[in-house]
């Protein structure tokens, strides 16, 4: 019983500091400096305590909270174990980061934020440990609440208000799809411990309700299309600390419901529910990225490009419940295994890319992709270790994010296997897709690196932004350094993964990656496939050494510095450089299906032309502002019940007590 | 990993090798060009006279460079270097190999065109911020297509270990598998497009508007450059040596039979002849195209690709 | 060498497809009347195999009255026709090329999808051939609707009967010699037809556009 009793103390931990920091509300360096690094610290703990959980049994506990007679049953499984290690690893990080990042005079109170931002760890942290529906719906909630105060951080400005209310409403609605999931799941025997829910078998027709609330009420907390409208809205209106976790962690907490509910209490179940799956990921991903390389504005760029990497995650969990329909537990161990390494691996990159997009925004006080540029000079510490997180976020070898993208290609390749036909033939498609998804993510990240990091600043004042403090550094190494470790060591990351995946689906692929020892990665077996990215490294690294021999001890030149060459063009400015509209036009042309775009052009007889491109989301206009509209006509039809007359009103009563005479006469 | 000291040798041999004729190839390929175009062909060592040149020239950096842009070449060099030596050209008993299945060789190109694409942003001058742009734009689509070829003989060989597609495809008995040639003719469209050859681009234009590889290296100079081009050329080869090794595997030396080498690196020779020549003659015969048709080209070479896949289910499954 | 050739009705079956996609892609018109003397070379030598493997004589001459319009006469007719209307690109097709080719993916699944029972219960050598046959029938049908140009229409009728042919040699060994002679005279009284109708188009609108048609109608 000892991981789950630690973890509790973490917890209790976290709302100590919360409500220690309501004692020092307006006192920034306190809360900063000492409070959030002592919850970085909880946050390291929790994620050794997890991964100590993860190669340990089972463990239960109850907590007596809340109503009488209905406690808190919270349970510590593998599958628990692994999303705590993500949640703590996250933590660290961004804790330490924001040590070095809030100041002064910024809306709201740090104490209060410092409130916040605990109750939400410790919410998410209590929503992977919950056993019984009702915990799980309560943590929920609070998850939801909480991030909504930390999203209004800066609740003076107009159009972060207007995110954080699309976030609740999305949210809410998601909330009452999971409820009635559950509802679903209970089977009218009033019992809603996920012991009792996972012992009910229920019928085809029922499991496949339940598991479609499941997939749109988690959906709509992990973005997928159609319902991500709020993640672009939201993610950059809230404070980088805040974003970084919102993206690389919390989206996680809706994955981890799709795989308690999906594998664990529904038993896996139909191979068209993978399907289903396999499309929304395969939709979200292609949208996503579409449209983070078209973004003019660092952290929706970032937003959108999450968007695409949890549809990576759930095309993977829809391949494994497609094989596992099948019986075929071999490679449903491989498609999870190639998920959950995403997971993980997007975890640490995106918080990367986030805290990093906050040390720029710190700096410089810009967002707006085109009025930054050459942070490389002023900010080196920043810029290399984003470098870092660009090369794991567009999927290099041999970084972070290439090991989840190798293992899902390989999972794709043995499906010829499947016995049905239709399926057999759309799995190429589904498999071209990813690539495409994966080539563009590349150009997303290129843009996003190269626009704000190198060439020339577009502003004077860039020359001037100061590079990361110390606090931001440990925040970004502590990322960075994941991302090459999970790069360069994938199988101890098959070691964790693998513990979760005998735990849903009782299949794994520890064993035959130990065959091959812990150079290589050989996931099936050596002849068919096999990755070592630690030689791959040095590999690279010796042809480097050899080109640098070459050049610098052959032939022994110098060096010398000028102006650009520039093809002979004198006095070129900072303007004349690509910008982020310009790099992401080729994108925009070819995939303008995708987009709603409204032009305005000058002519000709304009006194003062100006030329604008609105680059919009087709869903808001499609599917979105119609159901406000309808929802709004459907408001006011009710509201004409209040007439403001008080003769109608007594009518109201006195009708209702005459039907309700009818009724107890009967 | 089981190293054996055969195939320390096959490695060694295979790196050498293609160090030392990756500028062979391209001067060859340079010269049937100006052969097919009516032109005095220069001489075949003429990429070698041009490295050496570069090498002892100063090399002039921008002031605003930052360590990346010095730092690309030799990433690139390193790269190209590692591709070579992972693709089975003389022999499959290769110990690099395992580290790097085809996916990995993919992954491996995209990494080297992520670097030079920021390099070519770190000046930040219009001309290379533009190639950037195009570069990408010419490589979000052409890995895919590659990828997809590559799968198309994935899935018949059921390995994605390019040592085991090589070793299984060679041995197979005469089989004509149309999803081949559709994985033929899309890779032959995708190497075009990322060897930066008309149709695709130019690589001899001195007009910047139509540069696309070019534009890259615009900046650089002296030794830096020399590393790019010997870079290029590298890829070339390598490019050359994939397309060879999956769709005409005959005379790569097994495990085990070191000889067999002796025999390989002449039918390699041959091979890369041949395939020089038509790749003049691909160049003679196209006018390069416009670059808004460039993302059709290729997106017609992923489609094929993608039909190899499907006719591969459809017929040999 | 039986299995050899068996093999080769496949890589044609494979020559087929492509060809009809490049024809897809195609802007030029003279390349689209190249694309379709590929084809028919292409099917020529299908045939021939078709009737040395089943021992049919009568396929023989099927293949030689195949070679003598498919390449010979009908590619010229197209040769003289274009040089007269001076018709050289087609530029601008009703939907845009890339949105063609994934369309024409879709279309080729389908026509596997569909094939898959019906090549089961067939006895020929290349009965897997005619998910093929039926993908290059659809895609040339949907060039002769995405096409703008009256010319690369009657190429894509005639494309579509090519791989009605193919179907016919790969599913049933061929087709009796009354209907092979049947539908080839038909085939040629349409492209006659096709090109009096061109002339007539031209002269009324002075172009080959077939938007051109639609101010025909009342308004």
């Amino acid at each position: 019983m000892i991981h789950i009793d630690w973890i509790l103390v973490i917890v209790a931990g976290w709302l100590a500091l919360g409500v220690w920091a309501l004692f020092a509300l307006h006192r920034t360096k306190f809360v900063a400096r000492r409070l959030f690094p002592l919850g970085g610290v909880l946050g390291l703990a929790l994620a050794g305590v997890a991964l100590d959980a993860l190669f340990s049994t089972a463990e239960v506990a109850e907590l007596v909270i809340g109503l009488p007679g209905l406690p808190m049953h919270l349970r510590l499984d593998e599958l628990s174990a692994f999303f705590l290690l993500v949640i703590g690893a996250g933590t660290f990080g961004t804790s330490m980061f924001s040590a070095g990042y809030f100041r002064a005079g910024e809306g709201t109170a740090p104490g209060l934020l410092c409130l916040e931002y605990h109750v939400f760890l410790a919410a998410m942290a209590l929503v992977t440990l919950a056993d019984d529906a009702y915990c799980f719906m309560v943590m929920w909630e609070t998850m939801a609440l909480s991030s909504f105060f930390l999203v209004t951080a800066n609740h003076r400005v107009a159009s972060v208000r207007q995110a954080a209310y699309l976030y609740l409403l999305l949210a809410h609605i998601g909330a009452i799809a999971v409820l009635l999931c559950f509802g679903v799941l209970q089977a009218n025997t009033g019992d809603y411990t996920f012991a009792n829910l996972r012992a009910q078998h229920l019928d085809a027709v029922w499991a496949s309700i339940a598991f479609g609330f499941a997939v749109f009420g988690f959906g709509a907390k992990a973005g997928l299309v159609p319902v991500h409208v709020w993640l672009p809205e939201a993610h950059p209106a809230a404070p980088s600390p805040v974003s970084a976790l919102l993206s690389a962690v919390m989206l996680k907490t809706a994955i981890y419901g799709l795989l308690r509910i999906g594998f664990d209490l529904l038993h896996g179940g139909l191979w068209w529910w993978g399907a289903v799956l396999l499309a929304l990921g395969l939709i979200s991903a292609l949208v996503g990225v579409v449209f983070s390389t078209v973004q003019t504005e660092m952290k929706r760029l970032l937003a959108y490009s999450s968007i695409e990497n949890i549809g990576l995650i759930v095309t993977g969990l829809g391949l494994a419940l497609i094989f596992r329909s099948y019986g075929m537990g071999n490679l449903a161990a491989l498609a999870l295994s190639a998920a959950l390494v995403h997971v993980l691996a997007h975890a640490f990159f995106k918080n990367l890319l986030f805290l990093g997009t906050g040390a720029v925004l710190h700096a410089t006080g810009e967002r707006n992709l085109g009025k930054l540029g050459g942070l490389m000079r002023s900010m080196p510490w920043v810029a290399w270790l984003v470098f870092v997180g660009v090369l794991a976020g567009a999927g290099l070898p041999p970084l972070a994010g290439f090991v989840s993208e190798w293992l899902l290609l390989q999972s794709f390749l043995f499906t010829t296997a499947l016995p049905n036909s239709f399926l057999d033939m759309l799995i190429p498609l589904v498999a071209a897709a990813i690539a495409l998804v994966v080539a563009l993510a590349g150009y997303a990240m290129v843009k996003f690196f190269g626009v704000i990091f190198l060439g020339q600043p577009r502003e004077e004042k860039l020359l001037r932004a100061h590079d990361a403090g110390l606090w931001q550094r440990i925040g970004l190494a502590w990322f960075a350094a994941g991302c090459l470790a999970m790069g360069l060591l994938p199988v101890p990351l098959i070691d964790i993964v693998d513990r979760v995946t005998q735990r849903l689906l009782g299949a794994g692929l520890a064993q035959t990656v130990h065959a091959n020892g812990w150079l290589l990665l050989a996931p099936i077996g050596l002849e068919r496939a096999s990755y070592g990215p630690a030689v791959f490294l040095g590999g690279v690294s010796a042809g480097v050494l050899l080109g640098v021999l070459i050049a610098r001890r052959l032939y022994r030149g110098t060096l010398r510095r000028a102006d650009p060459w520039a093809c002979g063009y004198v006095g070129i400015n900072a303007r004349m450089q690509d910008t982020a509209e310009g790099f992401g036009q080729p994108i925009r042309q070819i995939f303008e299906p995708f987009f709603r775009i409204t032009r305005e052009q000058p002519s000709p007889f304009d006194a003062r032309p100006h030329y604008r491109v609105d680059v919009q989301d087709r869903l808001w206009h499609g599917l979105y502002l119609p159901i406000a509209r309808l929802v709004d006509w459907l408001a006011r039809a009710v509201g004409r019940l209040q007439q403001g007359r008080i003769s109608t009103y007594l009518m109201y009563s006195f009708v209702t007590l005459v039907i309700m005479l009818l009724l107890v006469r009967r | 990993m089981n190293v054996s000291t055969t195939g320390i040798l096959a490695q060694s041999l295979e790196i050498a090798l293609a160090l030392a004729a990756a500028p062979l190839l391209l001067g060859w390929v340079d010269q049937w060009r100006a052969r097919l175009q009516n032109r005095s062909a220069p001489p075949i060592t003429q990429p070698y006279r041009v490295l050496r040149k570069l090498f002892h020239k100063e090399s002039v950096v921008a002031g605003s460079a930052s360590p990346l842009f010095r730092f690309t070449p030799y990433v690139m060099f390193g790269c190209m270097t590692l591709a070579c030596a992972i693709v089975p050209t003389i022999s499959t008993d290769l110990p690099l190999a395992t580290a790097a299945d085809a996916i990995a060789l993919v992954g491996l190109f995209a990494l080297a065109r992520t670097f030079i694409a920021l390099a070519a942003m770190d000046i930040g001058t219009a001309f290379g911020t533009m190639g950037a742009r195009r570069e990408m734009l010419i490589g979000f689509l052409a890995e895919p297509a590659l990828l997809m070829a590559l799968f198309c003989t994935s899935l018949i060989t059921h390995s994605t270990s390019l040592a085991n597609m090589v070793g299984t495809m060679s041995h197979r008995h005469y089989v004509l598998e149309p999803s081949l040639a559709f994985a033929g003719v899309a890779f032959t469209m995708v190497s075009l497009a990322e060897n930066a050859r008309v149709p695709v681009d130019n690589p001899a234009t001195h007009l910047e508007l139509t540069m696309i590889h070019e534009a890259l290296i615009l900046e650089y100079s002296g030794r830096h450059l020399a590393m790019m081009e010997w870079a290029a050329s590298l890829k070339l080869f390598a490019y050359s040596c994939i397309g060879l090794a999956l769709f005409f595997p005959w005379g790569i030396a097994e495990v085990d039979s070191p000889l067999a080498m002796l025999f390989a690196v002449p039918v390699l020779v041959f091979k890369l002849a041949i395939g020089g020549v038509l790749l003049a003659l691909i160049e003679t015969a196209s006018a390069k195209m416009r670059i808004f048709r460039v993302p059709e080209f290729l997106a017609t070479s992923f489609l094929l690709a993608v039909i190899g896949l499907l006719v591969h289910q459809l017929l040999e499954s | 060498m039986h299995a050899l050739l068996n093999q080769s009705i496949n890589l044609y079956a494979a020559f087929l497809l492509i060809v009809s996609f490049a024809m897809i892609s195609q802007r030029r018109i003279l390349s689209l009347v190249h694309l379709y003397t590929t084809q028919g070379v292409a099917l020529v030598l299908a045939t021939v195999t078709v009737a040395y493997l089943t021992s049919q004589p009568h396929l023989f001459y099927s293949a030689v009255i195949t070679l003598a319009l498919k390449v010979f006469l009908i590619p010229i007719m197209l040769h003289r026709v274009i040089d007269r209307l001076d018709v050289r690109w087609d530029i601008e097709p009703l939907i845009n090329i890339p949105t063609t080719m994934l369309i024409g993916i879709v279309l080729v699944v389908f026509a596997f999808n569909l094939a898959l029972p019906i090549s089961q219960l067939s006895s020929s050598i290349a009965r897997s051939t005619l998910g093929i046959a039926l993908a290059c029938v659809l895609l040339s049908f949907m060039m002769m609707i995405v096409r703008a140009k009256a010319i690369p229409q009657v190429i894509g009728f005639l494309a579509m009967e090519n791989g009605l042919f193919f179907a016919a040699t790969a599913a049933t060994n061929g087709m009796p010699m009354i209907v092979e002679l049947g539908i080839a005279l038909d085939v040629l009284v349409g492209v006659l037809i096709l090109g009096v109708f061109m002339f007539q188009i031209r002269e009324q609108f002075d172009s080959l556009d077939i938007r051109h048609l639609e101010r025909l109608r009342e308004e």
